[in-house]
């Protein structure tokens, strides 16, 4: 299949950036969306070029590692699944494709496609742990954990974050990334000890970080290949009124 | 300490089972307030050097953490589908330590140390009461406790797992515990960091030269001891389950400078894999091992009917269950699909080589759910497999619910690595290695489920309790990047970037990578023979030849630039694919991942005559071939150098493995 692809070009940070035209000639539709790349980057080296930069690591959907924004949707328009997941059947010959880098004011551009995401390191580092020395744990099934419980918290540790749920969202929100962080951990009885400090901690340091508030468009749950739910907002929401409530009357 | 050979392996006397609790009391320690003093680098942070990482800062050390990819969290741990292994008994069959460890030390094909593995299957338990603690949502039953499923090569269910996204949560887990260090000032991470070079001072291992990928900028390093836990080479191979940027030069530059690397010729092939497609294809996608606990391996029992399905003109379902062959029940009625992976994968190629592929290169065979369903209906197949064969339907296009799977095996997983001793030192003092990136847990072969397994054992709880071993014997901070052995490596790095930088060739860093991935997997891949590895080992140098005349690498080095990282991996993937080539032309016997063909059981063979294994089973030489193949460097293009490793078995008798 030929294909024109309109792609976003920036040499570092400080760069402007602009939208560069490449024709894609004879792409297999068996190929992903990353090959394709692959192809088209091997003939610009070939060609004398600089090819066009993009993160990706496993192409299997789960380091969270591939961030492209394909016809302004985060990862695409089909839902459920990474860009490296996206495969060529799904367009059709002489199509134009947008490719653009995730954007957002706490992701900043690196090179082309490729952006910093350790905002989101950070995050974590604030709270998003159950703190917990090596060598100190007890037997693994001293302390049963409901199906139920167990079940949920899974749903929310399956965010793998890639920040498409903040590349999506209009506000640049990452409620729906700490929430799932928040959500994994204050659902296991393991997490109970330091789930207030987690909550406020977290939330703090995404404010710190400079992503925007929630503002109920579910724009994030979406794109998110991992189908979390923005249920996880609202959970995150009512913990962290708790904390702040407690943390008040400690004060106080 | 016994001496094996003429390396000396640092295996403590006594029973085997006291040998671990033995060498911990024995074990030297350092104080509390002496252990701020040290500073240790780890190179890697998926689940061996995350683990360390995290543990080491835990216990009062400076821990400087390096990877290659923008977070710590993304390391190709994560991509682990099915599960790990530990000897709880949870399930009351019968499982014990000695279990999983005979269970290892067989699957390994008798090539991996007693000691190492027994304290691996000690350890085991206590991987996963951490990793509950640390919120790691594994799979429980109503009651609330866990549960558990079974895998490749053991007839206990002793896998522990998270759907199909175990190494994702475990690493999870473990990402977690390192940012907490982290932000304690414990550890300091550098991601988007690559390993150029390790810089050994007056034979020890104190420090590394690395490149900052975004800024280019080449900086030294110092500490008091060096972890590389930096995974497998696979990629060796251009084609594999890895993840892109997975790569052999930390642990090849280590080699250089003086590691002995043990047993490459040990790669493991795993059976159930979506097959290659096209020239185009950059990675291959493996489907979890624990599909096979459900689906039924099977290809025609005529070539005719499988061409027929190749062409189109039929589908599986025409072809009625007396003319398919499920060729693993038939084989090996008691471990049947579940039988070890370098066996189901051998299978497999024979089922293809005699012409009943059903894939449309002829490289492919079925994997049915049919019987499942029909046995527990679809939605139990779904609870257990759904993410995977949305996966598999993502990638093939086809609905495994209604139409079998299409798999054929692919190389997963390297057995093969840094030689260490039982302290998990190299024979490089103060360079210790963990993780897949070391040789000695999983002998020829490795189980299901115990990479995690060993990831976490090495990380968690075995070098902390080593590491002061070494550090006890040193004076914290004696070198600093002052010293001329750093001068000199990074001035060998600077070089070699700018050289090249400087070809401004014709052809891409991938067009060679896949020249070289093509020629091992076809003369170094799921069989080998003496002649195919004399041909390997004499294009592998023209190739390298022409990489380093004709390569085309764009850009500059002063900022993120993705074809420069690639080059300098491929570089070393073509000095290091001769030391893969010679070791599986050194080792003439078959034994787990590797198979030379020369060796195979016959109809004339005793063990044949009386059932206990079937002709064209992999022959190994016990007499001959009973030690770890140690290489040490003699420079790029030369013959490395061998040393042996005896094993020792003296509490496993050695047999011949058998899964019928």
């Amino acid at each position: 299949m030929n294909l024109t692809l309109k792609v976003w070009r920036q040499k570092n940070p400080d760069d402007h950036g602009r939208i560069e035209t490449y024709e894609a000639k004879d792409i297999p539709e068996e190929c992903s969306f990353l090959e394709m790349l692959d192809i088209v980057n091997e003939r610009i080296i070939t060609e004398g070029g600089d090819p066009i930069h993009f993160d990706h690591d496993c192409r299997e959907g789960i380091c969270g590692t591939c961030s492209l924004t394909i016809n302004g949707i985060p990862h695409s328009k089909e839902r459920g699944i990474t860009a490296c997941q996206v495969h060529m059947r799904k367009f059709r010959d002489g199509d134009t494709i947008w490719i653009e880098p995730f954007r957002a004011r706490a992701f900043p551009i690196v090179r082309d496609l490729v952006v910093d995401r350790t905002a989101f390191d950070r995050i974590i580092a604030a709270g998003g742990y159950i703190s917990v020395r090596t060598g100190s744990a007890q037997d693994a099934n001293a302390l049963p954990v409901s199906k139920d419980d167990a079940d949920a918290s899974f749903d929310a540790a399956a965010c793998i974050g890639c920040g498409a749920c903040v590349a999506a969202c209009k506000n640049a929100s990452a409620m729906l990334f700490v929430g799932a962080k928040a959500s994994h951990l204050n659902h296991l009885p393991q997490g109970q000890p330091e789930k207030d400090r987690r909550v406020l901690a977290m939330v703090r340091q995404m404010d710190a970080e400079g992503f925007g508030n929630c503002t109920n468009q579910y724009e994030c749950e979406a794109v998110c290949p991992k189908s979390i739910s923005a249920d996880v907002i609202a959970k995150l929401n009512r913990d962290y009124a708790i904390a702040v409530a407690k943390e008040a009357t400690t004060a106080s | 300490m016994a001496s094996n050979g003429s390396i000396n392996s640092a295996i403590p006397s006594g029973p085997l089972a006291d040998k671990w609790t033995k060498h911990k009391n024995e074990s030297k320690l350092i104080n509390p307030a002496n252990k701020r003093k040290f500073s240790i680098i780890v190179v890697g942070s998926g689940l061996a050097g995350g683990s360390a990482a995290a543990t080491l800062s835990e216990l009062g050390y400076q821990v400087k953490c390096f990877c290659y990819q923008d977070s710590p969290r993304r390391a190709h741990s994560i991509a682990a589908q099915g599960g790990i292994n530990a000897a709880k008994n949870y399930q009351n069959d019968g499982d014990s330590v000695w279990r999983l460890f005979y269970d290892t030390i067989k699957g390994g094909d008798f090539r991996s140390r007693e000691a190492n593995v027994y304290r691996l299957a000690e350890v085991s338990a206590n991987i996963i009461d951490q990793c509950v603690a640390q919120g790691v949502p594994f799979a429980r039953e109503y009651g609330g406790l866990l549960d558990n499923r079974s895998f490749g090569g053991a007839q206990v269910s002793r896998t522990f797992y998270a759907r199909g996204q175990t190494g994702q949560q475990l690493l999870i887990g473990c990402y977690q515990a390192l940012e907490k260090e982290i932000a304690k000032g414990g550890v300091k991470m550098y991601p988007r960091t690559e390993m150029l070079d390790l810089v050994v001072v007056d034979g020890h291992a104190k420090g590394i030269i690395v490149r900052d990928m975004v800024t280019g900028e080449i900086s030294r390093h110092a500490a008091d001891c060096v972890i590389l836990a930096t995974g497998g080479y696979g990629n060796v191979f251009y084609l594999s389950t890895n993840a892109k940027g997975c790569n052999v030069m930390a642990a090849y530059r280590a080699h250089k400078r003086g590691a002995y690397f043990a047993n490459p010729c040990y790669t493991q092939i795993h059976p159930t894999c979506i097959p290659v497609s096209g020239d185009y294809q950059s990675k291959l996608t493996l489907m979890s091992e624990s599909l096979r606990n459900d689906g039924r391996i099977w290809v025609p029992k005529s070539p005719e009917d499988a061409a027929a399905i190749r062409e189109g003109r039929k589908k599986a379902s025409d072809i009625p269950d007396e003319d398919r062959d499920y060729y693993l029940e038939r084989k090996y009625p008691s471990f049947g699909n579940l039988a070890p992976r370098d066996i189901s994968s051998r299978s497999a190629k024979e089922a293809c080589d005699e012409g009943r592929g059903v894939a449309p290169t002829g490289l492919g065979v079925f994997l049915d759910f049919r019987d499942a369903i029909d046995r527990l209906g679809k939605d139990t197949i779904e609870a257990r497999y759904g993410n995977l064969f949305q996966m598999y339907e993502k990638i093939a296009g086809t609905d495994p619910y209604t139409s079998p799977m299409q798999i054929y095996p692919a190389v997963h997983y390297t057995m093969g690595g840094l030689w260490v001793d039982y302290n998990l030192m190299s024979n490089v003092p103060g360079l210790h290695v963990l993780g897949e990136a070391n040789f000695s847990d999983h002998g020829a072969n490795r189980l299901g489920a115990s990479a995690l397994m060993q990831g976490l054992a090495d990380g968690y709880f075995v070098i902390p309790a080593t590491l002061p071993n070494y550090l006890a014997g040193e004076t914290p901070g004696s070198v600093s990047t002052e010293h001329d052995a750093f001068a000199e490596a990074e001035a060998a790095v600077r070089e070699r970037v700018d050289k090249l930088m400087s070809i401004d060739g014709k052809r891409t860093v991938d067009s060679f990578h896949r020249e070289l991935g093509l020629l091992v997997w076809d003369k170094c891949g799921m069989a080998r023979n003496e002649e195919g590895l004399k041909e390997a080992l004499e294009k592998i140098p023209a190739i390298r030849e022409e990489f380093w005349e004709n390569v085309r690498v764009p850009g500059d080095s002063g900022n993120l630039n993705a074809e420069l990282e690639k080059a300098g991996r491929v570089a070393d993937f073509l000095e290091f694919a001769e030391l893969l080539c010679y070791d599986a032309l050194e080792r003439e016997e078959s034994c787990g991942g590797h198979f030379r063909e020369e060796y195979q059981f016959t109809e004339d063979d005793e063990a044949v005559k009386t059932g206990h294994t079937g002709p064209g089973e992999a022959k190994r030489r016990d007499d001959e071939f009973c030690y770890v193949a140690a290489w040490e460097s003699t420079g790029a293009g030369n013959k490395p150098k061998l040393h042996k490793e005896d094993l020792d078995f003296e509490n496993v008798k050695l047999s011949v493995r058998s899964y019928k």
